[in-house]
């Protein structure tokens, strides 16, 4: 079996990268003609490094499941993306955002990682403006800046409520020139079923039309996996009905590991679930903690009053409000990290002081900075997210404070990868939210838009270079040769099984029950014996799913419950390894709150002696699954306990 | 609230298509236009039949892959929403409810409610883009954009590329969307090198892919999902005669 290298360059931390860029092996252009990539999702990670790869020459092929790359859901992302840039200048530099970031993950990242990320941040924004990204600007038309959660500094760049999706059209936009171009061939409504490993190295997929129902196979001397995070297991999450695991479930059965499943970040302020024929989530960005201020009733009496329709917030006297963020973390106040948001809300309302029909609701409140800035910059700020409210809930956020609750919201695992974003399998290469690289045990916000274009733009182009420089002699494979035939016939195999089962539940039904357990056992407050739990609930329901899902139709024609099934199916699988992982982390960290390990006051405790490591875990059979250990080593920054009081 | 959904059915791409009635009992007015159909779906599924096939996938209103056609509208009867945003308050107890694929000849018909839209791709593929590579970037502040236009740009850039303006026009025109697109980087320093190329290019693909003429009835600026507004259309015309002229 492989070893676990990271592969972080020599040197000090501040010249690992161009140390590294420095001396890296190069392709030339007639070679590069000769290579082909592979590069499964069009979001931010997988649509930056298609167009990078292409201008530089490589051959490149792309998949989505969507009818376009514009659509994968980085399209969604809604409050901004941070760079180091420092123009209001507040005292940021790369060694700041570097820290925060490092603390923000709860001292459960990279270092080196996490340092290029910053590094690599400025050039993000120069990128993106070029490209004509509408970003949001001050009247001297430069570039304006707002804060966001678990930093001191205005940092985050923004384009409205919108700027996931501008910054996706800005990379649409460099992945359509090469199309045009024809360096770069589009596969859309198209998933990937598959990896396929000749000799060891990854070589290429299988695919499955989703219109014709039809397997293909596709040969790449490099194969990158961009195909975001896997929320969903838990049913209800802020990502896209689409939104899956299966790509980096294939891969982890193929020998590529998986790190830290159980750092998954539940988002503090999202609309509550109203009811059981519900969906999906919506997120209410994290930039509306810049003027809103997050509440409960003091007393329970009046929570009761609120949750029986007897009461208006607005009817609850400032004196008996209770802004329990800003009571209990004086220095961030409101803008404290996503975990400790969450869990602060979650502990008011198991408390009993929660508002809303179900009780599982605070409020976030806007009649304070309306007040002081006027309800036309509170519209101008925000203005696309509260109609988006106001549909949704029918009531109206600039009089009534709006109701909010956590959610499932980004997977801040994935994919293990070393340094270069290779994975444990060579050739393979993981991207944006699939691979686990940058965040550690919490993400902060708007650092994901910043990852995944810094590993699209910035850092794949070199790396894979870098690998395909000792690739150069290997011919394009026949898709003949018979790992690619094999590699079919098991794709095959599974979906003929999937039909076969002709049972009396829908897929839909199979994902709400796990959904249920994931969220009841593995969500925002973990235990032993919940986890135990849990791991015998998603057993049994898996042996049940495989003998009770139905699927009307048939595989050879347009199927959405197939590609459900198939979908769900591997989510079966990956709760049982989130359980195991969180079972395994004798501690809380970021996103990870084990009740067993709390301080007095309830905050994470940490357990720096045994836990400081990556768990890398390798599938050995279903259900069966070996740890190594990533340690983590910080050379230059202090470990210390994560204070935003 | 207690419906009767009238759903156009169709196999695939080659095979005629046809309206199929389904009553529906007890859905919630708080359930959203896309969870009715879930549950529809679930209901069909259980009867061991096929399921309506329709896009969809962040259902927040941002992806722009849901496109029905609800009672003679795209996205239905609530204004400045997709269909994933729209809910089932905005209909009644005992409506009956016409749900159609958008119907325009570059949007052919995949299955049931599911269209073909990667003719606005070939467009974006023209020139939707201000052509830099990776890494060939100036310092983002060397580039000052007064906030108005910044602001306009925006508005522009805001297009979800759903296809609503060409379903609801009589022509299927697809001025709106290209128009949005021209005018977000018309109306920014960055565009102005390509700006010429760039809408002659789009605008050319857009007649080549069987798009219609605009006769200014302006059914797409009062169907987008997003707002976009006839202005941009009128601004495209302008770049596209001096583009000519010159
Ligand atoms: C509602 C919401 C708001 C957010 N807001 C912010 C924010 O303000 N700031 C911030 O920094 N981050 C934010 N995030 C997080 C951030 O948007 C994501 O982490 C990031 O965009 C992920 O990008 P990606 O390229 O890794 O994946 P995605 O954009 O999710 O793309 C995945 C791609 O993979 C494809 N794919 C998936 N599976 C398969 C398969 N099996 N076969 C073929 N193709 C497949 C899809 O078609 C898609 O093209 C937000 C997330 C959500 C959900
Ligand atoms: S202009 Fe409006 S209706 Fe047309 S594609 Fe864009 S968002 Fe949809
Ligand atoms: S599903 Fe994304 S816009 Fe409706």
């Amino acid at each position: 079996m492989a070893e676990l290298n990271s592969k972080v360059p020599k040197g000090p931390l501040t010249s690992k990268w161009s140390h590294y860029k420095d001396h890296q092996n190069l392709v030339n252009p007639s070679n590069k003609r000769k290579l082909d990539i592979i590069i499964v999702g069009t979001g931010l990670a997988g649509s930056a490094a298609a167009a990078s790869l292409g201008e530089m020459g490589f051959n490149v092929k792309i998949f989505c499941y969507q009818d376009s790359p514009r659509r994968a859901h980085s399209i969604a992302a809604q409050g901004g993306i941070n760079a180091a840039k420092n123009y209001p200048n507040d005292g940021d530099s790369i060694y700041r955002l570097f820290y925060d970031t490092i603390k923000g993950g709860d001292y459960r990242a990279r270092e080196s990682n996490v340092y290029r990320l910053a590094e690599v941040s400025n050039n993000i924004i120069d990128q993106c403006v070029a490209q004509g990204v509408p970003f949001a600007r001050e009247y001297g038309g430069s570039l304006e800046n707002r804060s966001f959660g678990g930093a001191q500094v205005s940092r985050t760049f923004f384009a409205r409520g919108q700027t996931g999706q501008q910054l996706l059209l800005g990379s649409y936009g460099a992945l359509s020139r090469q199309i045009k171009l024809g360096t770069v061939k589009l596969y859309d409504r198209h998933e990937m079923m598959d990896v396929v490993l000749v000799d060891g190295k990854a070589r290429g997929i299988i695919a499955r039309d989703l219109v014709t129902g039809k397997l293909e196979r596709h040969f790449g001397h490099a194969v990158v996996i961009a195909t975001g995070g896997y929320g969903n297991v838990f049913y209800l999450s802020t990502n896209a009905m689409g939104s899956n695991t299966s790509a980096i479930w294939q891969i982890f059965k193929k020998g590529a590991w998986f790190a830290n499943p159980c750092f998954t970040q539940i988002h503090p302020t999202c609309i509550p679930v109203h009811g059981d024929y519900q969906s999906k989530l919506t997120l209410m960005s994290e930039s509306l903690r810049n003027d809103g201020r997050i509440w409960v009733p003091k007393r329970k009496e009046d929570a009761e009053a609120h949750r029986q329709g007897k009461l208006k917030a607005n009817d609850i006297t400032e004196e008996n409000r209770d802004y329990f963020l800003e009571r209990r973390y004086p220095a961030f106040g409101n803008l404290v990290p996503r975990d400790v948001a969450s869990r602060a809300a979650k502990e008011r309302c198991d408390a009993g002081f929660g508002a809303g029909s179900t009780g599982l609701a605070v409020f976030l409140d806007f009649r304070e900075s309306i007040g002081r800035l006027g309800k036309h910059v509170i519209e101008e700020r925000y203005g696309n997210l509260f109609q988006m409210y106001e549909k949704i809930v029918d009531e109206n956020p600039y009089e009534n404070p709006m109701m909010i609750y956590p959610a499932v919201h980004y997977t801040m695992g994935g994919t293990w990868v070393d340094y270069e974003l290779q994975t444990s399998v060579t050739g393979l290469f993981a991207a944006g939210e699939a691979n686990f690289s940058d965040h550690g045990a919490n993400r902060l916000g708007a650092s994901a838009l910043m990852q995944g274009l810094a590993d699209g733009y910035f850092v794949l182009p070199y790396t894979i270079q870098n690998y395909l420089a000792g690739e150069i002699r290997v011919a394009r494979m026949s898709t003949d040769k018979a790992e690619f035939a094999e590699a079919e016939r098991g794709v095959q195999t599974r979906l003929e099984k999937l039909m076969a089962v002709k049972g009396t539940r829908s897929v839909d039904h199979f994902h709400k029950e796990l959904g249920k357990i994931m969220w009841e056992y593995v969500g925002m407050a973990r235990n032993e014996a919940g986890l135990k739990k849990a791991i015998e609930l998603i057993r049994k329901l898996r042996a049940e799913f495989w003998k009770d899902v139905k699927i009307p139709g048939t595989m050879q024609e347009l199927n959405t419950e197939l590609e459900k099934a198939n979908r769900v199916a591997d989510f079966l699988e990956l709760g049982e390894l989130l359980a195991y992982d969180a079972l395994n982390r004798n501690e809380s960290c970021g996103g990870h709150f084990r009740e067993e390990y709390q301080t007095d006051e309830g905050e994470c405790k940490r357990n720096d002696e045994d836990y400081k490591y990556v768990a890398a875990w390798e599938y050995k059979a279903e259900g069966e699954f070996i740890l190594h250990k990533e340690p983590l080593d910080y050379e230059e920054i202090e470990v210390k306990q994560r204070v935003y009081k | 609230m207690d419906l009767t959904l009238k759903i156009w059915r169709q196999k695939d791409a080659k095979s005629a298509g046809k309206f199929v009635t389904y009553p529906l009992k007890n859905i919630s007015p708080n359930c959203s236009f896309l969870e009715m159909l879930d549950i529809l779906n679930e209901q069909l599924i259980q009867k061991t039949e096929e399921p309506v096939v329709f896009d969809h996938d962040c259902r927040e209103g941002i992806c722009g892959m849901c496109s029905l056609y609800i009672n003679g509208r795209p996205h239905g009867p609530d204004d400045a929403v997709t269909a994933c945003q729209l809910h089932m308050r905005k209909f009644s107890n005992g409506d009956t409810i016409v749900i159609e694929p958008w119907r325009a000849r570059p949007f052919p018909v995949i299955k049931d409610l599911m269209v073909d839209r990667s003719a606005f791709d070939k467009i974006i593929q023209e020139g939707g883009y201000i052509s830099v590579n990776t890494g060939g970037a100036a310092e983002a502040n060397n580039i000052l954009v007064g906030r108005e236009n910044s602001e306009l740009a925006m508005d522009a850039a805001a297009c979800i590329g759903c296809g609503a303006c060409v379903a609801a026009c009589k022509n299927a025109s697809a001025m709106l969307f290209v128009s949005a697109k021209v005018s977000q980087f018309a109306l920014l320093p960055q565009g102005q090198v390509e700006a010429k190329q760039r809408v002659k290019k789009m605008v050319r693909m857009m007649d080549e892919l069987g798009f219609g003429n605009c006769t200014n009835t302006y059914a797409c600026e009062a169907e987008c999902p997003k707002l976009i507004s006839r202005s941009n259309i009128a601004r495209m015309n302008r770049e596209f005669m001096c583009a000519k002229v010159i």
